[in-house]
């Protein structure tokens, strides 16, 4: 990468620029602009994510006593079941690869569209109908399997929710093998031609893993609903044991999909975190090629570790080992990135605005999430605390101490090139503190909650439980009030902010060359490299040179 | 779009050439190859479910479960392969230019496509086992059944062209991603059905 430094503080004069600002129509129709997309993808998974915060606040309150007092086991079933599909199908899945790839990659590697921009459109398009579609299952009786939907007792519980969640998850897996399609082809097609590979910003590297994964791992799902939905409506037996089905199989093919959908929705904000840290450490990014090559080995080992899910399933005891071997070798990668981003941070002039605060938050939970993981892969353990409240606060500490750490992150840090416009620092602090600690009180204690033995997925559990159970149930209630100051801070700033200018942070990647929010089709005139991604403190335009030097070595 | 941009900014003269409404290269039988690497996936995991239903049995397919006839099946697989044979020449045809070859090798396809669709429902109709006989019945109907879907899909597509080519110069020499999509898909149709008949038919 070469030293030569010139762009970072002047992106094109903003009053030179005669574009047209997008109108609040235009997001209601079929737009094949690939930043109108981005924001309908985050905008309707918030809504989807306020709905299933509902729910969650529901299974909480419920479990805030031994007894099921507020809703009937049935309907906490429901629940559950909805919580965590909307959380994963409806939000988190959309935001990253939806919302933040689809903003980002065309302006990141100065393309001036997605390679298939109809295309684009249709695969967001798909979500909001299926999203009703989900939601009218409410009043129909709603699926109550789990989201894992596991036959037998996906076939034995309300064909009717059964068979709209199946219909819902088909759909969502179609419109997410499209957006895999295009991220793809975008990555490696679009670039402009100046830019090789190793020369993109990590997050580019990070959605080429997803995209990977979308279209290897989706598919597969696809085939587990299709024969799940033959078992439901068609009464033949793939996965019913009644009928000489083999429940096992659909298991292999659901976690065959759903081990890596858990890399689908955290490698988005694993390149989310390594563009955020070095503009706001003004460092470079500490092993560029480390990190964006553990993306690749991440998407490649998440392919085949699926049945560490399955360690309780009657798995043979040598595949057992096999993947409890290739989970726990999951970390290295992992771990690569988290030194990766704390060397950049080490020694640098740390801002701690508030897109820092939420990436740290993130490396601090989701290392905890990490180590979880890796005590869940050790067979004797996973055994000992299966289907209890360990799992839970893991995987709730990598989906929102990692996923919705990361897409705060990723709005905090790119508020300013999306509206143009600042979001009130402070307010985002108090955000930050309230989601931190509202969510830490919520899920750690889950961990002795799982140790003791309490299971997950029941309505009622053994009044000793009762104490730390309330704990969670009022860090619940924290963390929902979290949203307030954020959503009051987002839409009041995003008309009302002072404006931001092109180039707020002084970053060097290419989205930030262009005004804000960027014009239609993105650039005046394509850019040209001249310097790489994250070449800061190499020009005393930007920075004192010395101060960074004495730490980097 | 007018403006100026601030002399500052590095511009790179060749790409400042380009206006902003330029095309960017056909990218479209890229990102069909990769969609039908997830197509295949769907198959891929059909298929190992199949082998692992098959693998767990104590006995396959289930006693009781009438022997398959081999004939029509074969002579479907034949019908199939060669149409692939047959699509090739529509290529090479609107390759030279020559719309009238691909109209009549497009249509000779279309029509093995039928002739194959056919013999699958007739085959259906007259075997002695239904969806809910047992669970070899249930993957037999379900997996040709899946793939005779994309046997349908394929042929509206070869039609679609056809139709399409009826217009004078929709289709040439360097414009004819229709053609070449439809000889792709047909391609992958015809492959997977090779290893479906293996799988079901022959092992």
């Amino acid at each position: 990468m070469t030293a030569e430094l010139s762009i970072p503080t002047q992106g094109p004069a903003e009053d030179d620029i005669v574009h047209n600002p997008r109108r609040w129509q235009d997001y209601f129709t079929f737009s094949t602009d690939h930043k109108v997309i981005g924001i309908q993808y985050f905008v309707t998974g918030f809504i989807f994510y306020i709905i299933g915060g509902l729910l969650a606040e529901g299974i909480r309150t419920e479990l805030a006593t031994p007894d099921p007092d507020l809703v009937d086991p049935a309907t906490y079933n429901s629940m559950f079941t909805m919580h965590g599909t909307i959380m994963i199908f409806l939000w988190i899945v959309p935001a990253g690869t939806g919302a933040f790839a689809n903003y980002l990659l065309p302006l990141m590697i100065g393309a001036r569209d997605m390679a298939f921009p109809k295309l684009n459109a249709v695969a967001f398009w798909i979500i909001p109908p299926t999203g009703l579609l989900l939601m009218a299952s409410f009043f129909l009786g709603p699926a109550q399997a789990g989201w894992t939907s596991y036959p037998p007792l996906s076939l034995l519980t309300g064909k009717v929710g059964e068979g709209i969640w199946i219909m819902s998850l088909l759909l969502l897996g179609t419109s997410s093998i499209l957006g895999g399609i295009n991220f793809f082809t975008t990555i490696l097609k679009m670039r402009i031609p100046s830019m090789s590979m190793m020369q993109m910003p990590l997050f580019c590297w990070a959605m080429l893993a997803t995209s990977l994964l979308m279209l290897i791992a989706t598919p597969v799902l696809t085939g587990a609903l299709i024969l799940l939905s033959f078992d439901l409506i068609a009464g033949t037996a793939f996965f019913n044991p009644a009928g000489g089905g083999e429940p096992v199989v659909y298991q292999h093919m659901f976690w065959f999909y759903s081990h890596p959908a858990v890399y689908i929705m955290v490698l988005p904000f694993f390149g989310v975190i390594s563009e955020v840290i070095p503009v706001h450490c003004r460092k470079p990014i500490f092993g560029y090629g480390a990190i964006a090559y553990s993306s690749m080995v991440i998407s490649f080992l998440g392919l085949i570790v699926w049945a560490h899910h399955m360690f309780t399933s009657g798995t043979p005891p040598w595949l057992r080992m096999f993947f409890m071997i290739t989970t726990m070798v999951i970390a290295v990668p992992t771990g690569i990135k988290i030194f990766g981003w704390l060397a950049t941070m080490w020694g640098g002039k740390i801002n701690l605005n508030t897109p820092m605060l939420f990436a740290m938050g993130f490396i601090s939970t989701f290392v905890i999430g990490g180590i979880t993981g890796v005590m869940l892969a050790a067979v004797p353990f996973d055994i000992h605390v299966h289907d209890t409240y360990f799992v839970v606060a893991h995987l709730h500490y990598v989906l929102f101490g990692g996923s919705v750490f990361g897409i705060y992150t990723g709005i905090y840090h790119w508020f300013p090139k999306v509206t143009g416009r600042h979001i009130n620092d402070t307010w985002g602090k108090i955000h930050f503190a309230l989601t931190y600690i509202g969510f830490n009180v919520t899920f750690l204690p889950m961990h002795i909650l799982g140790l003791q033995g309490m299971p997950r997925r029941v309505a009622m559990y053994a009044p000793e439980f009762q104490g730390l159970n309330q704990v969670c149930t009022y860090g619940s209630y924290v963390l929902a009030i979290s949203t307030v100051p954020f959503l009051v801070n987002a839409i009041w700033c995003a008309y009302k902010g002072d404006k931001a200018g092109s180039n707020p942070w002084n970053a060097l990647t290419l989205e930030w060359q262009t005004t804000s929010p960027p014009q239609i089709e993105n650039f005046e005139v394509l850019p040209v490299l001249t310097t790489g991604p994250y070449d800061y403190g190499d020009t005393a335009e930007v920075e004192e040179p010395a101060k960074v030097f004495t730490t980097s070595g | 779009m007018q403006g100026s941009i601030s002399d500052k900014t590095q511009i790179n003269i060749e790409t400042a050439t380009h206006d902003s409404h330029h095309e960017h290269p056909d990218f479209r039988i890229f990102g069909l190859i990769v969609f039908l690497v997830a197509e295949g996936m769907i198959f891929l995991g059909l298929f190992i479910a199949y082998m692992a239903f098959r693998a767990m049995a104590p006995e396959w397919p289930p006693a009781g479960t009438p022997k398959l006839d081999l004939l029509l099946p074969g002579v479907n697989t034949v019908v199939l392969i060669a149409s692939s044979l047959v699509i090739h020449q529509a290529d090479a045809a609107i390759k030279k230019n020559d719309v009238k070859g691909l109209q009549l090798w497009f249509g000779i396809t279309a029509l093995m496509g039928i002739v194959f669709l056919g013999g699958q429902l007739y085959e259906y109709s007259h075997l002695e086992f239904g969806l809910r006989t047992n669970l070899f019945a249930s993957t037999f109907y379900v997996l040709t059944g899946f793939h005779g879907l994309h046997v349908t899909v394929g042929v509206l597509l070869i039609l679609s062209v056809l139709w399409r080519s009826l217009k004078s110069e929709h289709y040439g020499t360097n414009n004819h991603f229709g053609v070449e999509a439809a000889e792709i898909y047909w391609h992958f149709v015809d492959v997977i059905w090779i290893i479906l008949f293996i799988l079901l038919y022959l092992i």
